[in-house]
Order: structure tokens, then sequence, then C-alpha cells
């Protein structure tokens, strides 16, 4: 498969910033164990949008988990710029998301109890470079939202809020588990939106786990998921904008 | 400005203010009662040991009949004595307007020149009489503030067979009284006793005792063996009627003292450790449910570069605030209820200052203790937090335990009872959950049972004591013993209906290498007012050989019945008798060994002798036979047992409202935490459920039974946990209680479950309307719409 990725041609130069060889993950659940992970090679270059198709229960999200700092894999190596994420530690696992990842979830998991804003500043406070909660909400378009409660807010705009929160930190690395996988087709527009912008503006480079086949088109790179392996992997010569994709 | 973090915290403890509050409430109670007994334990023992360090109570004590006095100075000579102060100490009969019985006094003298050197007196108000004025007297503050005396005031005591009106110069008082209590009496009654303070020669010309002493207070130097003296106190004052000197511990006063502190920390022992382990499991409850409640969030927060250890100090910091909250209020409780318990000490005690100790430490130990509770019940929960996976918040949750019930709804047909199928098998699912919240309750049931069984054993103790054994009127001491003829001139008196003589003497008696100081009394073989009473509550005749123990006396010296007992008469010469114990009975007061009367004096051998007399009064002519005691030479002091069965019941009475008003709020406190937590916590993991059963058109108040049911059954089953539990508590606070002045009988009534169930029960109750409600009002879209 290695050399999928060596022949991409990739406009956003030749170092990776994952380079994700020879991974798989096994859980076990008492007397079962469960594969989720067969063998995955994988490079994400900087500034690409990478989007992860396939079934599920194929091992999109596990693998995201894993190059996320998450969860670790059970064989095989994870580099991110050049240093192996197995070699870490706990905490240096948890400096590492602190640092480089932002996260974007299904259920946006947002803290009810708090703010938009304050949302957002719960990880402010703990990042190196942060932009303001302001300027990362101003990103996604919900200045106007800003001091409402999660319950007051809807799936889309509880979508935005999750995504500022996630690139207030202005993080290296965006990876988002079927960020539209609860949004109608108008709000999951609106938020894909959001992810591209950023990803032109500030040159993140996001993966994007969805279910939905019209969403690899505003991808550099499409993985196609199959049994805890990628299956296919194909360059998108045409990308499209997020307003155009067909739900 | 506050963190992201810590504002979820507030706005978390403010929306689950009740819960936290029903927390902060349990907690306060721990820190309260850890306030209070441990500030009144230090309280009475630091204010005593203040007293008595400045007014330099004697460490030694001693009696004689007439000992002359240049014995003191072989008694300051004794190895290890600090100081010596002899003393004339005798008992009075006072005479006070207004009073028509009698009220019984003691006179002790104060030196001829000088302060004394041992047990001095705190001058309130005043000042000492003049040593050669013979009318002058000082009185204890307890007295006097009971007749309103004040210096200038006059009153009438009988000294030695005359009437002497004496005029009050000084209010003071004495380490040596700080309880006092008077003869036949159960609490102190301080109308009818009063502590006199006289000049030597006064006592000394009444009682024709020049040169002589009766008393002698040592004090000892630092380390000194307070055996060793005593021994060789007895040694000098044997051939002077010497009644065995001893130590503080059976000094009266010092003595109740004791036991009041020995029952603090009995209390202290029992009582807060209930509120620390319920406030444990609350926290823990509460606590596992939010950190359920917020499985993603955790995630979300070890996903965004949280570290585990912050997470977790942020659930740890919502324990710290909901024990802040108890600590607050728990100490704002303790010090006022501290205030008044010092107040009421101040009752009973007569010290010259009695501040309640609630010094600072106090506060950071009760805070101390209860953060550690709070937090041991909130480490699995904390646990969780830390170990809890960061990738959880990737995964979408699946509970989906609540579709399948919900399935089943469908084919119900006997609505009620599959309701309570269900309220039992949710019961059932979480078996230590539910095993512990009955535990949680049952502790507010064994509460007030603890509390209520002290009046059932006080009940039984006033019946015991004052309508069993001493069933008499009065007890009337002669000034010395006499020949029984003087009980021929007590029957002679008014008003007198019946009397029985009984014999005091002081003695060492011992078994082996064990030694027991105490009184033998005897008592003719028959006797029909004060009563010696078997083990089923029948007369026991007095055998003419042997003695009658009680059980503390043969648990003590370690005899059983058919044992020989070795018995020294202190007053009279060295000889060493052996008599076998006969029989062992239950007493509740003192320690008691009885003997009949004849084979006491063949013991004593110095004839037919009696201390006094047990009288019956004939009620309509008390006056009469009032003032004829008053004026009867012979008469060193009289007991007014029906007095003092009134004086006893009132003061119980009084504290028992007290009492059962705290131990009420106390168990309510406990009920409404745990019911209402758990209530809460229920309809939180089941809000969705309930809903649905609304959705398919169930009634609130069918929704509702469920949850009423599940609280109904862990009440119904908290009740014989808590009868039990409460059974050993009341046993436990009885041994701590026990000392050698009273024991207090485990009886625990019917009527005390049944009281304490019922009023556990209405709390329960009201704590379940109060979730209820919230049921009512449950938001049937709202709670379907949301995720779990
Ligand atoms: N924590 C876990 N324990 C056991 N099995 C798991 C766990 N997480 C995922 N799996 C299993 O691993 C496989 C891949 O899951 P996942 O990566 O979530 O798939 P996808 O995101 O592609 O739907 C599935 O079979 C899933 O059941
Ligand atoms: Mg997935």
């Amino acid at each position: 498969m290695l050399y999928l990725a060596i022949m991409s041609p990739s406009h956003h130069g030749t170092e990776p910033v994952f380079d994700v060889t020879g991974v798989t993950k096994v859980y076990t659940s008492g007397e079962v164990e469960v594969r989720a992970l067969a063998g995955i090679d994988l490079q994400l270059f900087a500034g690409e949008i990478a989007v992860l198709l396939g079934p599920s229960g194929s091992g999109k999200s596990t693998l995201l988990n894993i190059i996320g700092g998450l969860d670790r894999a059970t064989s095989g190596s994870v580099l991110f710029n050049g240093r192996d994420l197995t070699d870490f530690s706990d905490r240096q696992l948890t400096r590492f998301r602190r640092d480089h990842i932002g996260f974007v979830f299904q259920f946006y998991n947002l803290i009810p109890s708090l703010t938009a804003w304050e949302n957002v500043s719960l990880v402010t406070e703990v990042a190196r470079d942060p932009m303001t909660p302001d300027e990362a909400l101003a990103m996604v378009n919900l200045t106007d939202r800003m001091s409402h409660f999660p319950a007051q807010l809807s799936g889309g705009e509880q979508q935005r809020v999750a995504i500022a929160r996630a690139i207030a930190k202005r993080p290296e690395v965006l990876l988002c588990d079927e960020p539209t996988g609860a949004l109608d087709s108008k709000t999951g527009v609106i938020v894909l939106e959001a992810l591209t912008r950023i990803n032109t503006e500030f040159g993140t480079t996001t993966a994007i786990i969805t279910h939905n086949a019209g969403i690899q088109q505003i991808a550099h790179r499409v993985f196609q998921f199959l049994d805890g392996r990628i299956a296919s992997m194909h360059v998108n010569e045409a990308r499209i904008a997020a307003t155009e994709v067909e739900w | 400005m506050l963190s992201a973090l810590d504002r979820k915290l507030v706005r978390d403890l403010t929306r689950l203010w009740a819960q936290v509050l029903a927390v902060g409430l349990v907690i306060a109670c721990g820190v309260m009662t850890i306030v209070l007994f441990v500030g009144a334990t230090r309280s009475l023992d630091e204010t005593r040991s203040a007293f008595y360090e400045r007014y330099r109570f004697a460490s030694v004590f001693a009696s004689a009949n007439r000992a002359p006095e240049r014995l003191k100075r072989d008694l300051a000579a004794i190895e290890g004595v600090a100081a010596v102060e002899t003393r004339i100490v005798k008992d009075l009969i006072l005479d006070i307007d207004g009073m028509i019985e009698p009220a019984a006094g003691i006179a002790v003298s104060l030196p001829d020149a000088g302060e004394a050197r041992v047990n001095r007196l705190y001058l309130r108000q005043g000042r000492l009489p003049e040593p050669d004025r013979s009318d002058e007297v000082a009185v204890v503050e307890t007295f006097a503030s009971a007749h309103g005396f004040r210096p200038g005031d006059r009153f009438r005591a009988q000294i030695n067979g005359k009437s002497r009106e004496l005029t009050i110069t000084g209010v003071v008082l004495s380490p040596e009284f700080i309880y006092a209590i008077g003869p036949g009496d159960m609490v102190p009654d301080q109308r009818r006793y009063g502590i006199l303070f006289m000049p030597r020669k006064t006592l000394a010309a009444a009682f024709d005792m020049t040169g002589s002493f009766n008393s002698a207070v040592l004090t000892t130097l630092r380390n000194a063996d307070v055996e060793v003296i005593t021994e060789a106190v007895d040694d000098l004052l044997r051939h002077y009627g010497g009644t065995g000197a001893y130590g503080r511990e059976d000094q009266t006063s010092h003595a109740f003292l004791d036991a009041e502190l020995t029952q603090l920390e009995a209390m202290a022992g029992v009582i807060p450790p209930i509120f620390l382990f319920v406030s444990a499991f609350l926290v823990n409850m509460i606590l596992s449910r939010l950190i359920a409640l917020e499985r993603e969030q955790i995630g979300l927060l070890k996903a965004s570069g949280y570290t585990s250890v912050g997470v977790a100090w942020h659930y740890a910091k919502m324990v710290l605030a909901i024990v802040l909250v108890g600590l607050v209020i728990g100490s704002v409780a303790g010090a006022w209820l501290g205030g008044s318990l010092a107040r009421l000490y101040a009752q009973f005690f007569s010290f010259p200052f009695l501040v309640f100790a609630g010094s600072a430490d106090l506060y950071v130990i009760a805070a101390v203790v209860s953060v550690i509770a709070a937090l041991a019940g909130a480490a699995s929960a904390i646990r969780t937090v830390v170990a809890l996976p960061p990738a959880v918040a990737m995964r979408p949750p699946a509970p989906a335990n609540y579709r399948s019930l919900g399935l089943d709804l469908g084919i119900l047909h006997s609505v009620f009872s599959q309701l309570t199928t269900m309220a039992l098998r949710h019961l059932w699912r979480n078996p230590v959950r539910t095993g512990l919240t009955a535990l949680g309750t049952s502790f507010s049931v064994a509460l007030l049972v603890t509390a209520l069984f002290s009046f059932d054993s006080i009940d039984h103790m006033i019946d015991q004591i004052f309508f069993q054994t001493s069933r008499e009127d009065a007890v009337i001491a002669f000034a010395g013993d006499r020949h029984p003829d003087a009980l021929r001139a007590v029957r002679r008196m008014p008003g007198i209906l019946a009397a029985e003589p009984y014999r005091q003497v002081p003695v060492t008696m011992s078994n082996r290498h064990i030694e027991e100081r105490l009184v033998l009394e005897g008592l003719p073989s028959m006797t029909d007012l004060t009563r010696v009473l078997d083990r089923d509550q029948l007369p026991l005749a007095l055998p003419s050989n042997g003695i009658v123990l009680s059980d503390r006396v043969a648990e003590r010296l370690d005899l059983r019945v058919g044992d020989l007992a070795s018995i020294e008469v202190m007053q009279q010469d060295d000889r060493i008798v052996h008599v076998p114990v006969a029989g062992t009975i239950q007493s509740l007061v003192g320690l008691t060994a009885y003997m009949d009367l004849e084979a006491l004096n063949r013991l004593v051998r110095d004839g037919d002798r009696i201390s006094g007399a047990r009288v019956k009064l004939d009620a309509d002519r008390l006056g009469q036979t009032y003032a004829a005691v008053k004026e009867t030479p012979g008469i060193s002091s009289i007991a007014l047992t029906n007095l003092s069965r009134a004086n006893f019941r009132a003061t119980i009475e009084e504290n028992i409202v007290i009492s059962i008003t705290i131990y009420t709020v106390l168990a309510v406190i406990i009920t409404f935490g745990v019911i209402y937590n758990s209530a809460r916590i229920q309809l939180s993991e089941r809000g969705r459920e309930l809903a649905s059963l609304r959705v398919f058109g169930f009634t609130r108040g069918e929704v509702s039974s469920i949850l009423m049911i599940e609280l109904g059954v862990v009440v119904l089953f908290a009740q014989p946990l808590g009868w039990a539990l409460g059974y050993g508590f009341a046993w436990s606070v009885a041994q701590g209680f026990e000392s050698d002045l009273y024991r207090i009988p485990l009886v625990v009534e019917q009527s005390t479950y049944t009281t304490a169930s019922l009023v556990v029960t209405a709390a329960a109750v009201v704590s379940a309307l109060a979730v209820r409600r919230r049921i009512d009002r449950l938001d049937l879209i709202e709670v379907l719409k949301t995720r779990e």
C-alpha cells in the first residue's frame, strides 16, 4: 500500500505529519478477541484533508483514536513528525494531545453546564499558544451565540462549537469522527464548510471519518476501510466546495 | 478569573444544590458532634485541670474520727507529700427560711491563719469568714444562687445539736465540690445541699475538736506514688478511726466528672462515626452517578489534553466543596450547641469559669476527619475517572438497558403488579447499593433507638431504685453510730410511720491482691423499706452468715458465691476477717455490699450499733417531722428520698426534651440525606424509563409509585436492621456509661423501637415526596430526546 502514498501528487510537501506503519489493534474482552485493525499503513501530509470511508466496524475510529493518542496500537509504529507515539508514556500522550491534536466527535460532547464560549475556553486554558475563544467562535460563525448554553443551541451549532473548541488551540491536526453523523444535510454542510475553511486558512491537516460517501469530494485523498485494513486509496482530482456536497 | 472547569464545578453544585445540601447536612452533623463531644470533653477536662492546679486540689484524701493535730507534721513528712491541710468536716442540717424540709449540709473548716495550702477557695463574692467570728460562714455558689443568698444574708444550721444563726460573708467555689451531690440524691439538688466553710475555731469549739482534726487533704509531688502515700496515711490514722485514705478517683466530685468524661468519650465513639459513614456513602452515591453521566465529558477533557489527575482533581474539588458546606454548617452548629452544653454543665458542675473549648484545632480535626471520610467515599468513583480511557469520548454511547424494558411494557397485562415487579427487579439489580441505602437509613433508626433507650433505662432505674429497693421517704443519719435505742427515739418522732435501722461501716474488701474500699451495709435480715432484691426481683433475706455483693463489686474483686472475701474494718484494729460470699445482686448505684446487721455487729466487735434509720413519713405531717428533725441534736443529716425521686425525675425530664429534639433532628437529617439522594439518583438513572411509561399512558401516580415502592422496600428493610444496630449502640453506650458511681441498665422498650421507626418513616415519606414532585414534572419530550 505504501507506494500509493508515495505516488500521491501531494502538493503539501513530502514529509508526512503522520507516518503509520503496520499498525494492528486487537481488543481482548474476556475470551473474545476482536481484531479491529489488521495492519494499517498510511501517511497524512501537512495541510491535506483525508476522508476515511468504510462500513461500520471496519476500524476507522480505532485508527483515529490511535493516531490521536487516545489509544495504543497493539503492534506497528505511529510516527508523528518523526517521533514514535507507541513509545510515549501516558503523560507524553496527554501532552501530545494537548499541544497538537484537535478532536471533533459525532456527539459534540459539549459540557452542558458551560456556555459556548466557556466550552471553548476549557481548551484554550490548557493550550500552549491558543487563539481566544472569541476568535475561534468567529471562525465557525458563532459570535452571536457565544453565551448560549449547549441546550440552547441546535445540533449544527453545537458541532460548530465543538469545532471551535478543537481549533482554538491551533492544532496541527484535526481529527473528526463522523462530525456530521448526527446532523441533517443543511447543518452538515455548514459544519463541513467550517472544517474546510480552517483547512484553507491554517493549513491544518484534517482527517474526517464519515459514512456519507458524498463528503469524500471535499478531500484531497480518500481512504476506503474494510475489515481493519485499508482496501483502497484514491486521490481526489476534482475537489468541490463543501456547499456543493450532495448528501 | 474562574477557570472553565471551576465554573462547571460551581454550576454543577448549584444545579445539585438540594443533594449537596442533603449530604452537607449529614457531614455537618458529623462535624457538629465531633466539635461537641470532643470540645465538651476538652472543656471539662481542661477547666478541671486548670481549676485543680490553681486552687491546689488534693491528690490524697483521708478522714478519721479524731486525730491529734501533731499528726499533721507526720503526714507532711511522708515521702512524696507536697502539702497537708488538716480540717474538721462535719455533716449538718440546715434550716432555711421558706423551706419546710431540712436541707443537708457539710461544714468544712478554714485554717485559722492564712489561706488553705490545699483545696483553696475561689472567692466569687464577699470575703471569707474572720477566724474569730463564730457566726460567719462562706457558702458555695450553687447553694447561694439556689436561695438567692448574697453576702450579709443569714440562715440557720444545726451545729452539734445547737441551732445557730449564721451570716454569709462570701460566696465561693471549691475544687473539691465541683460536683456536689447530697446524701441520697441521684442528681444534684442545689437547694437542699449546702457546703459551708467556717473558721476552724468555730467548728472545733462546736464539736469539741480543739487540737484535733477528722479530715486531711494532701497534695503530692509530681511522680509521687499515690498508693504508697495512702498506705502511709492509713498507718498514721489507723488508731484514730481512719476510714482509709483514697486518691482522686474515689473522691466524689472528681469521680462524677470522670464519669461524665467517660460518657462523652463513649458518645464520641458512637455518634460521629455514624455520620462519617453515612456521608461517605452518600458522597459515593452522588459522585458515582455524576461521573457515570459525565463519562463522555471526562473522555473529552482527557482527549483535549487534560491529565487524568487534573480531571480527578476536578471531581475531588466537588467533594471538598460538599465537605466545606458541611464544615461551615457543622462548625457553627457545633460552636452554638457547645455553648449550650457548657451552660448545661454549669448547672451541674460549678467551675469559676467554664468556656467551651472550641479551639481552632478542634475544627481542623473535624475538617480532616470529614474530608477523609468523604474522599474515602469518593475514592472508587474518582478511580473510575482516572481509569476512564479518553477514547470513550469518541465512541457513541450505547446504554441499551432501557430500550428492552420499554418493549416489555407493551405486553404488560396487570399494570400494578408489573410496576411492582419492575421496582423490585431494579432494587435487585444493584444489591450492594440497595443494601447500603437500607443500612444508611437504618442508622437513623439506630440513632433514635440509642437516644430514646436512655429514657427507658432511666425509667427502669427510677423504678428499681425508688420503687423496688429504696422505698423509704427519708434516710436519717446519726452523728456517729448509736445504740439501737436511737431507733426507738426516731420512731417516736412525729409523722414517722415506720423506721428501719441500718449500719454503714467503711471497709477494705479484698480477694488475693485485689482491694476495694467500700461501705458494708448492715440491715435487719428482712426489711420492707429498703429491700435487697434477688435476680427475680424478690426480696432477699440476708443470711446470718456471709455477705451479699453487687455484681460490680463481685466482678471487681473476682469473687463468686461461695468464695471467701477478706474484710478489714478500717476504723478498728488490724483484724482481717474472712467472710463467705452468700449471694450476688444487681445494683445500679455505687459499690454495694450487704450483711445482716447482727452479723456485721459481730464482725466489727463494738457492740450493738446503728448508723441511722430509713423511715416512712406521714405525708400529712411532713412539716412536723421536718421541724423535729431540724431540732434533734443526734441527727447529723437527713436524705429526703421522696424529694430526690422528684428532683431526679424533673431533671431527667428537662433534659429528655432537649436530647430528644437533638437526636430527632440528627435522625431526620440522615434519613433525608439518604432517601432524598437515593431517590434523586434513581430518578436520574431512570428518568427516561419513567418518562417512557408516561408516554405509554401510565398516570403520574402509577409512575411515581415505582420509585415509592422501591424506597418503601428500602425503608422497610432498614427498620429491623436499625433496631438491631440501635440495640448494639445502646449496649455500647451503656457499657461506656458504667462507672463505680452508677450503671445504666440496658432496657429498650417496644415503644422506643416504634417511635424510632415512626419518626424515620415520616422523614422518609417527606423526602420521597420532595422527589415525587420532580417525577410529576418530568418533561416527556426532553427526557426522550436527550441522550443518556
Ligand atoms: N473498546 C473496544 N473493545 C472491544 N472491541 C472494540 C472496542 N472498540 C472497537 N471495538 C471493535 O473494533 C472494531 C472496529 O471498531 P471501530 O474502529 O469503532 O469501527 P468503525 O469506527 O469503523 O465503525 C469493531 O468490531 C468494534 O466492535
Ligand atoms: Mg466509528
